[in-house]
């Protein structure tokens, strides 16, 4: 076009180049990292690397740890603290992570402080992850961050040491795509079902080299926290950053936490956080659209979260695969999760359910799930169900709000916050060939437990298969009013 | 990192092809919260008879006598000679942190697998490829001279052998640089360090609210 003005930025392009300390020769980049999330399990090779070394961590207060992998989520367990951890292994690591930031001096959340939890559930309700910001953390769920308007991604080992010694990381920059969902999401429809009905539509690997943006007016109309569920699962995409745009929504959510700015600062932060947004010219490497009003409540039938499908649908069989390659692929998540092809979806039976991790662990899931169970049973058929709150405060919320009551008349556990089931590193953990309702991110094999077989849902959607026993279109139940 | 410039020491023959790193070092000892302390299971599967596991006093474990470095001649040796395909397999960082913990530091082989070999150079071990015809003839003479060494020179890239003849190798200026210099990538990020600090006082001074107030 004639008289082209310059060519805007994305959001993305304005958090890295706000960022960038050193462009170097060979396109990788030095980037400033504002928060360094840490947990127990990526982190101590790191702070050992840093002792033998004789560093020292570069700046302290971007620093903020919290163990969550490896808690124990019963009372029982719990309430002796680092020693009551029945498995050694379990133990040493968050003792490990204690005596780390002890040394370092580095804040911590510890087991036995309320606002401990699964740090991508910590960070946002603390203030500590801002919009602006850069978010790393030893964990590839670190996506979660960008909901506030943060390029946020998950690191290895080495890259947290790396982190902590220089405050920054070595990084190429990824290119820009758009996911834009329009129109409204119909009732009973959650931020979960969105995200898993954008990765069946572009697949695992979908994302790969790219941040990916999320907009539209589907977007625009949803809470943070649904958001953060959103983001979470970039990294599913194959994106290792998601990010949604600073609106009003942003700011009046990081108002009055912990950590946020105040007085002054307040007033100057978000002034800043307010340009936080693609410009009308930005172009994006790639565009995806999809309308709000056809996307139907989500149930993954396969071993990788691009095998969803909607409720209402049939199991496939290989030769409805997408391509070639695929066909095997399917052919062995049949056979792995015990499905036969053409078999309805709500005729899976479900042996146990999963209200957590740090995709749905947040005081609005956790509503949801109340306001099916209510009133309701379990089914018979259901072994387990579980609700483990996603910290300490949102366990202390629900509380106020008796949702646990709700849940415990109906025949679910309520536990102590941590990422428990999502990765059966503690003693939450599925037996061979059980079928889980999960609210977690990954279906991969022996991911909840070996030969346990996961299909990720909503909060509502794992709470009504556990009142019927078996997958069930939630939009058919007759909701209570909000509970909260 | 400690760095590498010239090298002296014993060497050591492990005489087969397409060593894994689950055999440099069992899955069962990655859940290990250090980096240090894998020396003990280096090789363990080859080394004792019984099956290790996390933690274990393994002085006292039988050792399979057959094994390598387990013969007396081969105590104390800082080289080792493999064969093709050296490192396969799963990523670990923890084989190379296991080879440099028994006290290697420096592998010989025809071909490594590649990300064995980064990983190598991020943990002060140096890997050396040379001819299949060269491995071979080493095999030949550590096997025929008890308390065979080699002299490694990372300068001139260059190994001696006892009887003065020289094979010369390459590693990529970047690596060699680091190495000679003992800078990881840490160290390296490093010497950008004034420019961290600049960005960093600037960057505070437009977005004070992101640091802690002194
Ligand atoms: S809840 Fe699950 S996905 Fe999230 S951080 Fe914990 S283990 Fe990882």
């Amino acid at each position: 076009m004639a008289g082209q003005a310059s060519k805007g930025k994305t959001l993305y392009d304005k958090l890295w180049d706000a960022h960038l300390v050193r462009q170097r020769d060979d396109g990788s980049a030095l980037i400033y990292i504002d928060r360094h999330l840490l947990h127990e399990v990526t982190s101590p090779q790191a702070f050992e690397g840093l002792k033998i070394a004789g560093r020292k961590p570069w700046r302290l207060d971007a620093n903020l740890a919290t163990p969550d992998h490896n808690v124990p989520t019963t009372s029982n367990e719990r309430q002796h603290g680092i020693e009551g951890i029945e498995d050694p292994v379990s133990k040493i690591q968050v003792k490990t992570l204690d005596e780390n930031c002890n040394y370092f001096s580095i804040t911590q959340f510890n087991m036995q402080d309320q606002r401990q939890g699964i740090v991508h559930v910590v960070g946002p309700e603390q203030g500590a992850t801002l919009p602006g910001m850069t978010v790393v953390c030893g964990d590839s769920h670190t996506s979660t961050h960008g909901a506030f308007g943060a390029l946020a991604h998950g690191i290895g080992t080495s890259e947290v040491e790396h982190v902590l010694a220089t405050q920054c990381l070595v990084a190429k920059k990824m290119k820009n795509m758009l996911v834009r969902v329009d129109g409204a999401l119909g009732v009973g429809v959650t931020p979960k079902d969105v995200i898993l009905a954008i990765i069946g539509r572009i697949g695992t690997a979908g994302g790969t080299g790219f941040a990916i943006e999320f907009g539209g007016d589907v977007i625009r109309n949803m809470t943070m926290e649904g958001r953060m569920t959103l983001c979470n699962m970039a990294i599913e995409a194959g994106a290792r950053a998601g990010m949604v745009a600073v609106d009003q929504n942003t700011i009046d959510y990081v108002h009055g936490r912990p950590f946020a700015p105040q007085g002054d600062q307040w007033e100057e932060a978000v002034k800043v956080w307010e340009t936080l947004h693609s410009d009308d010219n930005a172009e994006f490497d790639q565009v995806v659209v999809l309308n709000g009003e056809n996307i139907k409540p989500q149930v993954s039938w396969g071993t990788s979260p691009e095998m969803v499908l909607p409720v209402d649908a049939n199991v496939p069989s290989p030769e409805d695969a997408p391509d070639e390659t695929r066909k095997e692929g399917y052919a062995r998540a049949l056979e792995y999760m015990g499905l036969t092809a053409g078999q309805k979806v709500t005729d899976i039976p479900v042996d146990r359910v999963f209200i957590g991790s740090c995709t749905n662990s947040r005081i609005e899931d956790l509503r949801e799930a109340a306001a099916v169970v209510k009133g309701r049973r379990v089914a018979g058929s259901v072994k387990e169900a579980l609700v483990v709150p996603g910290s300490g405060l949102v366990k202390a919320q629900a509380e106020a709000e008796g949702l646990d009551q709700i849940f415990v008349a109906a025949g679910l556990q309520w536990r102590e916050p941590g990422c428990s089931m999502c990765l059966a590193m503690n003693a939450d953990k599925l037996g061979q060939g059980e079928h889980c309702a999960s609210t977690s991110n990954r279906n991969f094999e022996g991911r909840q437990g070996f030969g346990g077989r996961t299909h990720l849902v909503s909060p509502a959607m794992a709470a009504a298969a556990a009142i019927a026993g078996h997958f069930v279109d939630v939009r058919t139940f007759d909701v209570q009013e909000s509970v909260a | 990192m400690q760095a590498f410039t010239v090298h002296k020491g014993l060497v050591a023959p492990l005489d087969r092809a397409n060593v894994d790193t689950d055999m440099i070092i069992p899955k069962q000892f990655l859940k290990s919260i250090k980096r240090t302390g894998f020396g003990v299971n280096l090789f363990d599967e080859l080394r004792y008879q019984d099956e290790g596991y996390p933690g274990q006093d393994c002085s006292k474990r039988p050792l399979n006598p057959g094994f390598v470095l387990n013969q007396p001649r081969y105590q104390g040796v800082s080289i080792l000679l493999g064969r093709q395909n050296f490192g396969c397999g799963s990523s670990r960082e923890h084989a190379p942190w296991a080879l440099d913990d028994f006290g290697f530091r420096c592998v010989i082989a025809p071909s490594f697998a590649d990300i064995f070999y980064n990983n190598c150079f991020k943990n002060a071990i140096l890997p050396i490829k040379l001819s299949e015809e060269q491995v071979d003839q080493l095999f030949k003479e550590v096997d025929a001279s008890e308390g065979y060494q080699l002299t490694i020179d990372l300068e001139r890239e260059v190994v001696f052998k006892p009887s003065g003849e020289e094979l010369p190798f390459s590693i990529d200026a970047f690596r060699r640089h680091c190495l000679l210099n003992g800078l990881d990538e840490i160290g390296l990020t490093l010497q950008d360090a004034d420019q961290i600090r600049d960005f960093e006082q600037r960057y505070k001074a437009g977005n004070p609210w992101l640091f802690a107030s002194e």
